[in-house]
């Protein structure tokens, strides 16, 4: 009951708040890491052109990769892609566009952010070229092509015959 | 509900200092402060049951007829967190501070000044959050869950929601470390660890659940906060975050918090079912592994409340089997119960009732969660009334009970007067069965599709929504009887032997009812 024996124990207290109140934060990078390793959360990776050429191109099998597109919260946008889906080959790259239109008469700034499904796809679908890895500035009711060039490794699962692109538009504030 | 209410026996030179208005502002003594948290969360009972009352009323019948839908998301949003910070936490806090310095022979707990702010904070903060009813938009209506981006929605009252959480935080990590330092430091020589009765146990881990997870609560609304106000982007896609990771950071603080709103009733119920059974705790050692068990797999299934966002399989999986473990130390538990008083010379005074009653209704309780534990059929429950009944049904006849056992149990030790048992039973019948009409009707709403949170139903749910509303009415005023069953018993009884229970024991009831103002002094050696 001393002073003595008390007073470190009750440090010792505090600082377990005080550390699970930093781990709080920590689940933030944590989360990204665990995300991006498992290709969770729809988490797709980038690849540079100069690997996804060579890659080997599976000609026996086709995948239909479906295009999908919506704008957050309602913002002032039209945003769609150019062709509904297409049919791939594992290794090939392809290049596909989405069309974005600016409706309010001031410049906004855009960010998309992608989305893949099934997850088990996610890993395995890389851009080599994506309107999504930056903000795009827009003038007052500019209208824009926004390329897209992709390649889905030979590693994807057999089971997956459609892998389902998506983006979300959003205006940055 | 005035403090002045709570000491009569003026002429008793133990019964601490006058009853001036500074004593209760400044006092450290834990009994005094045990008495105002029990006092401040039976008031704060009521505030929440009155919004629960609102909500039953306008889902009486379908269509919109009392509230407008805005004010009803505010009700649900409200009740849910008046009752939970506001009401069972404090319960249990001052069940702690009452109870745990004379249930191990201490004189008071380790740090009274700080035991005095912990309380003190409390009416702060709740002030900052009920006056968010009357400011401009409102209380909050996005779900005491505040997913964003919904919750970011929310107007004027949102900075004070995220400071009165802040500050119901801080009250509860500084009462937990109270209550850990207490435990570890302040024991009576010869009260070993596997000494300790139940309930101080039960609160010793509940203590390092508190001060492991409000914390990261604390964090995640500060990042709504720097994301509402200061630009950052940790839940907004269109920055880089993700409004999911928001779920995982708030249910891993979630889940253990329904585990600090158990653990301290499993503590109270052993220590009231072997009383009454007149024969000791089965399986004491099995009791406290159990608790211990229960603590740690708390952490580590909190993305069952997430099963529709999009999980991968092996994930759902984890999380699916983590959660169904948890049946088997609760299941020890529940077994242990029953067999002590298997055989016992058992009484059904008060408290007794109240302590089965909570076996049984929580019990209930934990199947409907083992149904949710399941992913498959989670995904037909989920955000439906049946998880409302599944949780209303561990936490009102679970957690509520718990406490009103607890009351009903040590309410002479603490008064020194004899409450009318007759009368308490009379409330536990009453309470018993309006509980059931109140929630068992919203688990057959909850498979038949009925979503929470919403003003109004399709008129097929209308039958057993009249009924859950008339239960719900029932319940609520029969709580009256309890306060005034309470009340009077402060103000006058019988005067109330020191062991009052004839099967009690334990270091509480060597001491007098009322317990002297300072009580162990010198502490007793347990042999």
């Amino acid at each position: 009951m001393s002073k003595q024996r008390l007073a470190p124990l009750v440090t010792k207290l505090f600082l377990i708040p005080i550390a699970m109140f930093g781990f709080g934060y920590a689940m933030v990078p944590l989360y990204n890491v665990f995300c991006e390793v498992t290709g969770l959360n729809g988490k797709t990776g980038a690849i540079s052109s100069a690997e996804a050429n060579q890659l080997n191109i599976d000609k026996t099998r086709s995948i239909k990769v479906e295009f999908t597109s919506s704008v957050n919260n309602e913002g002032p946008w039209d945003f769609h892609p150019a062709q509904p889906s297409m049919m791939i080959h594992p290794g090939e790259t392809y290049t596909t566009t989405f069309f974005a239109t600016n409706k309010l008469n001031k410049d906004l700034v855009s960010q998309s952010i992608p989305s893949v499904a099934p997850i088990t796809a996610a890993s395995h679908f890389k851009k080599t070229e994506c309107f999504c890895f930056t903000e795009q500035a827009f003038k007052a009711l500019e209208t824009r092509e926004m390329p897209v060039t992709f390649v889905v490794d030979n590693a994807v699962p057999n089971d997956v015959d459609t892998i389902t692109l998506s983006y979300t538009l959003f205006t940055k504030p | 509900m005035n403090a002045q209410a709570v000491h009569v026996d003026h002429d008793d030179h133990d019964h601490g200092p006058p009853n001036s208005g500074m004593r209760w502002i400044t006092t450290t003594n834990h009994k005094d402060i045990g008495t105002l948290y029990l006092l401040f969360s039976l008031l704060m009972f009521f505030v929440g049951g009155l919004m629960a009352l609102i909500i039953r009323a306008e889902l009486f019948k379908p269509g919109l007829q009392l509230v407008n839908p805005d004010f009803f998301n505010q009700m649900t949003t409200m009740h849910a967190l008046v009752m939970i910070f506001l009401a069972v936490m404090p319960a249990f806090v001052g069940l702690a501070n009452w109870m745990i310095p004379i249930m191990i022979g201490a004189p008071d707990m380790a740090l009274p000044r700080m035991n005095n702010w912990s309380f003190w904070i409390l009416p702060f903060a709740s002030v900052i959050l009920i006056s968010t009813l009357f400011v401009n938009g409102g209380a909050p209506a996005g779900g005491w869950t505040m997913y964003p981006p919904l919750v970011l929605q929310t107007g004027a009252s949102f900075p004070m929601l995220i400071f009165a959480v802040h500050l119901l935080g801080i009250s509860s990590i500084m009462g937990s470390i109270n209550i850990i330092a207490t435990i570890m430091n302040m024991r009576a020589p010869g009260m070993t660890y596997m000494k300790m009765p139940l309930f101080v146990w039960t609160w010793f881990i509940t203590a390092y659940l508190l001060i492991a997870t409000m914390p990261v609560l604390a964090g995640a609304v500060t990042m709504l906060l720097t994301d509402k106000y200061f630009g950052t982007s940790f839940f907004s896609a269109a920055g880089g975050g993700d409004p999911v990771m928001f779920q995982h950071i708030f249910w891993f603080f979630g889940h253990p918090e329904v585990y600090i709103l158990i653990l301290p009733a499993f503590g109270i119920v052993s220590q009231i079912i072997p009383t009454f059974a007149r024969k000791p705790l089965f399986g004491y050692s099995s009791m406290v592994y159990a608790t211990a068990s229960i603590a740690f797999l708390s952490f580590i299934v909190w993305a069952h409340h997430m099963f529709t966002v999009g999980l991968a399989v092996e994930a759902e999986l984890f999380f699916m089997f983590a959660t169904m473990l948890i049946a088997v130390p609760t299941g020890v538990k529940v077994f242990n119960w029953v067999a002590t008083m298997w055989k016992g010379s058992m009484t059904f005074e008060t408290p007794m009732l109240f302590a089965i009653g909570f076996v049984v209704m929580f019990t209930i309780g934990g199947f409907s969660g083992v149904m949710l534990a399941m992913t498959p059929v989670d995904f037909q429950y989920h955000d439906t009334y049946f998880v409302v009944a599944h949780f209303h049904y561990v936490l009102v006849p679970g957690a509520v009970f718990a406490i009103m056992a607890a009351v009903y149990y040590w309410l002479p030790k603490w008064t020194g007067h004899m409450y009318n048992d007759k009368l308490g039973r009379i409330h536990f019948w009453i309470s018993a069965v309006f509980v059931n009409i109140l929630f068992f009707p919203q688990h057959f709403l909850g498979l038949a599709g009925m979503p929470r949170r919403i003003p109004d139903y399709s008129v097929q749910f209308a039958d057993f929504n009249m009924i859950s509303s008339i239960g719900a009415f029932g319940f609520g005023f029969s709580q009256l009887l309890f306060a005034y069953i309470v009340i009077s018993t402060i103000r006058k009884g019988k005067q109330a032997t020191d062991i009052v229970w004839e099967g009690a024991k334990g270091l509480e009831w060597t001491l007098s009812s009322p317990p002297p103002y300072h009580s162990f002094s010198v502490q007793p050696v347990i042999k």
